[in-house]
């Protein structure tokens, strides 16, 4: 099962899950981090655990965990 | 927030380069020249006192409480400048209490994202080891620390996510993907604070930060 979370005051919050074969919970989820894109969130892409994180604009359909975060800047 | 959608690239950089288009990728190349501009700087502070020190006792022993307070400066200045790096490593002051259990959860979140050796720093420190292709990377919730040259040297690098509300393992977590997803991106967007000795940073974090940077240095030197 996938899921889409993002991190924010609460400590994060699941958003959305899918699964590869659902196809009805995969647009979904997509059209929740367009929204979340939209208000200025940027996703990262990866699985539990896994060192790896790729910035994606696109919800991949087998990533395990898609992560929407906050911009950075210099402080 | 802003939307940002249409300027989000499609080569997995970091968006946020969008923000500093001046910056020219920072690479092991810049770095290093980095290293030296710093190392040069240090050098025009300390040479012209450190002769002060000398020439003053040279000329006359009763100039010697002058010549310590020109030494005293000497060590002061370097001091001061790593004291500002040291700074990305103390916890943010958050404006106002996060939701109750919202640390907790951030955590747990944090500690899914790291491996399991990084797990117990990151319990003991709330700081994550994460190596990289440019050295190994110390991440806090003010900046991170990049240890380099078998762990000699460090760089201090302030950035935080956007936003004052976010726990700080939520700050953590936000530097660290924004780090696995484009390191050299990574270091551009953030502001270098302080290049330098890594003893001489070291003496100016408090424990559980210094423990972190002892855990960076190893995992540098094992690094080879």
């Amino acid at each position: 099962m996938s899921r889409l979370i993002r991190l924010d005051q609460t400590g994060h919050t699941e958003l959305a899950q899918w699964s590869p074969g659902d196809g009805a919970a995969f647009e979904r989820a997509r059209s929740v981090m367009d929204a979340e894109l939209a208000r200025g969130y940027f996703a990262v892409a990866g699985g539990d655990g896994g060192a790896v994180a790729e910035q994606v604009r696109e919800l991949p359909v087998d990533a395990e965990l898609v992560i929407l975060r906050r911009p950075i800047a210099g402080g | 927030m802003v939307a940002t959608d249409a300027r989000l690239p499609l080569t997995g950089e970091l968006p946020e380069l969008a923000d500093v288009p001046w910056r020219p990728l920072v690479d092991e190349t810049s770095l290093r020249r980095t290293d030296r501009r710093w190392t040069a700087w240090t050098l025009a502070h300390e040479l012209p006192l450190l002769a002060t020190a000398v020439g003053l006792v040279v000329l006359s022993p009763i100039l010697i409480p002058v010549s310590l307070a020109a030494l005293a400066f000497a060590w002061l200045i370097p001091d001061l400048y790593a004291a500002k790096g040291a700074e990305v490593l103390r916890p943010p002051r958050a404006p106002g209490a996060p939701p109750a259990g919202a640390e907790v959860r951030a955590l747990g979140l944090l500690g899914d994202l790291v491996g399991h050796h990084a797990r117990d720093l990151l319990r003991e420190t709330r700081l994550v080891v994460e190596p990289g292709a440019l050295g190994v990377w110390l991440v806090g919730g003010k900046g991170a620390v990049l240890v380099r040259g078998r762990g000699r040297r460090a760089q201090c690098y302030c950035v935080r996510a956007k936003g004052e509300d976010l726990p700080l393992a939520d700050r953590v977590a936000h530097l660290l993907l924004a780090l696995r997803a484009d390191e050299r991106g990574f270091a551009t967007v953030a502001n270098l604070s302080f290049s330098g000795a890594r003893w001489r940073l070291a003496r100016k974090l408090p424990g559980p930060a210094r423990a972190g940077l002892q855990a960076a240095v190893s995992a540098a030197r094992s690094a080879g």
